[in-house]
């Protein structure tokens, strides 16, 4: 066992996946000597040459339609959109043609092919870096969407990502990045999509959440032991294959449900699991299922994001509104 | 002239066009082709082939048995001269959807490709071993795509060539520049193939760009452009070869403009009338690619009408058995909705299914 941050855990599922498999290849802006904006690839060029770990020019769309092409000719490419907001200059390539190929080849062809993007407020980025878009690529059928929030899942997430044969969006915290180091292993491991991990069991309220928003949840959960309420914390781990049995246990094991996402409020998963809840547990609700997320506005100046993103405050306050019930 | 090279003029970079057989069927002054008599002949079975399946088609789908087609009337000769020129074998063929034939010469059986078009969705399916991608609606979207597969053919060690296909209203998207820029510094082996054909549905050429030539714009992406009479098939076919060539020994992609005109409509839903001076389509006819072959054949006695009606009467026959063939293949099922999405489908798109499944289609 070795302790890894989630950028170490990425940089060594990368490695470990090039080393294994010789059609395994990165690509991105700035992934090659640089190592990556945030040094996810450090190190890889070194190791594995400037054919697997290419610096590309800046041009999101090319980077993932040749993506496409590069695994239709039998290559595993991992591309590096260096921000998720940045997909928005090639979205065309992601959910229209990564998402629709195998539909639209009939099944001839398939598109095994990992595009990483950090996302998230929190670390005072300039416009655009920060966008937590998440859900529009849940409107994009075929793509799969996994947004780890710890190093143990970062690296099983990854090598699930990279092995599975149709296309997969891995969106990377980029706050919780460097946030602490825990035991991730050495060698090959999966952690399967579609399958939610309690992270903390209680007994009174589930609050639901992905990627850096679980650590949110995970805080407030302290401070509402203190104050005598027991929180389960769901992590979703992935959008799409979304957990539905899980989500369910476990909301019904409490009887109610905080969701809590970085994504503005309105269309925002959030209100997908909201919806799948009043669908599927209705009846075992004892209040309503609350919501709480980024405001609906865009992403604001680094100075006032803190205002924006869910706050602990506001995670607490919807969890005391819904105890009240 | 022989050659096309792009120039420096006082108004501005200007590009030769290449030219073998003129309009009125005899060859240009000193050029020579790659293509003899026995290619020629096949080249013009092929295009007759795809002109007559094009009115076929039109014909049908007038009479409400066939969906929205995108005929290749008039752009014959840019169609099958480049498909003449990468090998079915190891060459990957990366359509728009304006060149069909040119993916049943690269070895799509008609009938599948046909199928597509009426909505089948097995006997539509690209069979194993034939390296032809789908044909890609969303403009231009092919290009990067076919810059990547070109790239990874290379990294895998095989000797593979891409053609791939784009417009003039196409070289206006984000993607075409991506994907020449791409190409360029990878020193992808592929073959750029744009169809001049003057039209983007209705918006002329004219105001797709203010380029003189759009060959004009390899320069910028450190390769070669080379412009060429589209309706010219002997020099559509050198061009071709010269750049597959190219491709294949390592010296990186090309683009090729094909100057040629669109001599139908965009699609079956569009009104030319509305927008296109007649003169100007009247002009266009006098450059057709299929009749300056056939003068240019009957000079050596290798053409004549009895060989014409014999010809239009075979290909007509081979045309309709693909067709009948696609048109008599399964029909969709309502569950064929899930089909070839994911390997493994989400549960909650399973239970999807069965609800389509068992609740009786909805």
């Amino acid at each position: 066992m070795t302790q890894r941050n989630v950028v170490e855990a990425i940089n060594n599922a990368l490695a470990e996946e090039m080393e294994s498999d010789p059609r395994v290849m990165v690509l991105g802006l700035d992934v090659g000597k640089l190592g990556g904006v945030f040094r996810t690839t450090s190190g890889l060029v070194q190791r594995f040459g400037v054919d697997r770990v290419v610096d590309t020019p800046l041009a999101e769309a090319s980077i993932i339609g040749a993506s496409l092409g590069l695994a239709l000719a039998g290559m595993v490419p991992v591309a590096e959109i260096q921000f998720l907001g940045f997909t928005a200059q090639g979205f065309h390539q992601l959910g229209p043609q990564l998402g629709k190929y195998r539909q639209r080849s009939r099944g001839r062809y398939h598109c095994q092919v990992t595009i990483r993007a950090p996302f998230g407020g929190g670390i005072r980025s300039p416009e655009f870096h920060s966008d937590a878009i998440e859900a529009q690529f849940v409107q994009s059928p075929g793509i799969k969407i996994v947004m780890p929030s710890n190093p143990y899942d970062a690296k099983g997430l990854l090598m699930e990502a990279i092995r599975d044969p149709d296309p997969v969006l891995y969106c990377e915290p980029d706050r919780l990045y460097r946030a602490g180091r825990s035991e991730v292993p050495d060698g090959a491991y999966t952690v399967p999509f579609g399958k939610a991990a309690v992270v903390r069991q209680g007994k009174d309220v589930t609050l639901v959440a992905w990627s850096a928003a679980v650590e949110l949840c995970l805080r407030a959960a302290e401070q509402l032991a203190d104050e005598g309420v027991s929180a389960t914390v769901l992590d979703l781990r992935t959008l799409v294959p979304l957990d539905v049995e899980t989500l369910c246990g476990e909301v019904v094991k409490t009887g109610r449900c905080v969701i809590v996402h970085e994504a503005p409020l309105s269309a925002g998963f959030g209100a997908e699991i909201s919806a799948t809840l009043m669908e599927e547990v209705f009846y075992d609700l004892d209040a309503p299922v609350a919501r709480v997320g980024a405001f609906d506005v865009p992403f604001p100046a680094a100075s006032l994001e803190d205002h924006y993103l869910p706050s602990l405050k506001r995670v607490l306050a919807a969890v005391r509104r819904t105890m009240q019930s | 002239m022989a050659r096309g090279r792009a120039a420096l003029s006082k108004n501005g970079p200007v590009q030769e066009r290449r030219s073998v057989l003129r309009a009125d069927g005899t060859i240009a002054a000193g050029a020579k082709s790659r293509m003899e008599e026995e290619l020629l002949l096949d080249a013009l079975r092929w295009m007759m082939k795809s002109r007559l399946y094009d009115q076929r088609v039109i014909a049908l789908q007038r009479q409400g048995q066939f969906g929205v087609f995108s005929p290749g009337m008039g752009q014959e000769a840019s169609i099958i001269g480049s498909a003449m020129a990468v090998d079915p074998a190891r060459d990957w063929m990366v359509p728009q959807y304006r060149e069909l034939m040119a993916t049943v010469h690269h070895g799509l059986p008609l009938e599948v490709i046909t199928a597509q078009y009426l909505g089948k969705i097995a006997p539509g399916r690209i069979p194993d071993g034939v390296r032809v991608l789908p044909t890609q609606v969303s403009i231009a979207a092919q290009l990067p795509q076919a810059t990547g597969l070109a790239w990874g053919l290379r990294l895998r060690g095989q000797d593979s060539v891409v053609i791939t296909y784009i417009g003039d209203g196409g070289s206006s998207e984000g993607d075409f520049h991506e994907a020449l820029n791409l190409a360029g510094v990878v020193k992808a082996p592929i073959v750029f193939f744009l169809q001049n054909n003057q039209w983007a549905i209705s918006t002329s050429r004219r105001v797709q760009s203010a380029t003189k030539s759009f060959a004009l714009r390899a320069a910028g992406y450190g390769f070669e452009g080379v412009e060429v009479d589209g309706n010219d098939v002997m020099a559509v076919y050198d061009a071709a070869c010269d750049a597959v060539e190219r491709a294949r020994s390592g010296g990186g992609p090309s683009l090729i403009e094909a100057v040629t005109y669109r001599m139908s409509f965009h699609n079956t839903t569009d009104n030319p009338s509305r927008y296109q001076d007649p003169k100007e389509f009247e002009e266009a006819r006098t450059r057709d690619p299929i009749e300056r072959v056939q003068k240019y054949l009957a000079t050596f006695g290798l053409w004549d009408p009895k060989r014409e009606a014999a010809w239009i009467e075979e290909i007509r026959e081979e045309n309709e058995r693909a067709l009948e063939h696609a048109m008599g293949a399964a029909a969709p099922q309502p569950e064929d909705v899930f089909a070839n999405v994911y390997q493994e489908p989400p549960p909650r798109v399973l239970r999807q299914r069965a609800e389509l499944v068992d609740g009786g289609g909805g």
